[in-house]
């Protein structure tokens, strides 16, 4: 499967905008991808949901969900150890 | 209108095994469908059905080096360490995220269990060999764990 490939030089995730943060730093498999899917579910159309996180293999599997789901992936941002996804639904 | 709107894809996992890590493995399996936009059924089944007994949850031995549960042991401090989540808050989580918990019935008998016994509001259904057909004849993927 073909890695998906985000812009991360574009700027900073759109702080203000985000609606809906979701901090999982420090959980481990499979409690980001969990956190990310409650908080869309609660999410608005529309609205951007940014996820604060330390797990590295995360930062590659939100993406990968955000894509599956058929959702716009805003920004994928800092080291693997901790990073911040912003994800409008 | 030909408005087709695609069904989201499905996982079914039998869980057969009461082993504490196997059924890591299929809560872990589970939520990650969920959180990936597929739905997911758990069957529990024999070994498997006794941790949905109340209070069953966290009884199960490890598959291997369980040592009269000093291998267990160890691997609770290591995952406590890692920050595992416990299998309680996985289950919730597979729960609030709309995945569906089938109890075996012929097992039930087997073990002599009436619902009254299990955790009847994590239960979904309850059913035999049929109900997983069903489930898994329109799944994409299905396990047995």
């Amino acid at each position: 499967m073909a890695d998906i490939k985000v812009d991360t030089t574009k700027g900073e995730c759109p702080l203000d905008e985000a609606k809906i943060k979701v901090d999982c730093r420090g959980e481990t498999c499979p409690v980001p991808l969990v956190e990310v899917r409650k908080a869309l579910r609660k999410a608005s159309p529309g609205d951007v949901v940014e996820v604060v996180g330390t797990h590295p293999a995360s930062k590659k599997e939100i993406p990968m969900a955000v894509e599956a789901l058929g959702l716009t992936l805003l920004s994928v941002e800092g080291p693997d150890d901790d990073w911040t996804i912003c994800i409008r639904r | 209108m030909e408005q087709s709107e695609k069904k989201p894809e499905r996982v079914s996992i039998v869980l057969h095994s009461g082993d504490m890590d196997k059924v890591y493995s299929a809560l872990i399996i589970g939520n990650g469908a969920l959180a990936m936009g597929m739905e997911a059924s758990i069957y529990f089944t024999f070994w498997g059905l006794q941790r949905l007994q109340k209070g069953g949850l966290e009884k199960g031995p490890l598959s291997k080096m369980h040592m009269l549960g000093l291998g267990k042991w160890m691997i609770k401090r290591r995952m406590k360490k890692a920050n595992v989540a416990s299998l309680e808050r996985l289950l919730r989580d597979f729960k609030e995220l709309g995945g569906r918990i089938i109890a075996c019935e012929m097992t039930m008998e087997i073990m002599g269990f009436t619902r009254h016994d299990l955790r009847e509001d994590l239960i979904d259904s309850y059913g035999a060999v049929g109900t997983y057909i069903r489930e898994a004849r329109e799944s994409a993927i299905t396990l047995f764990i």
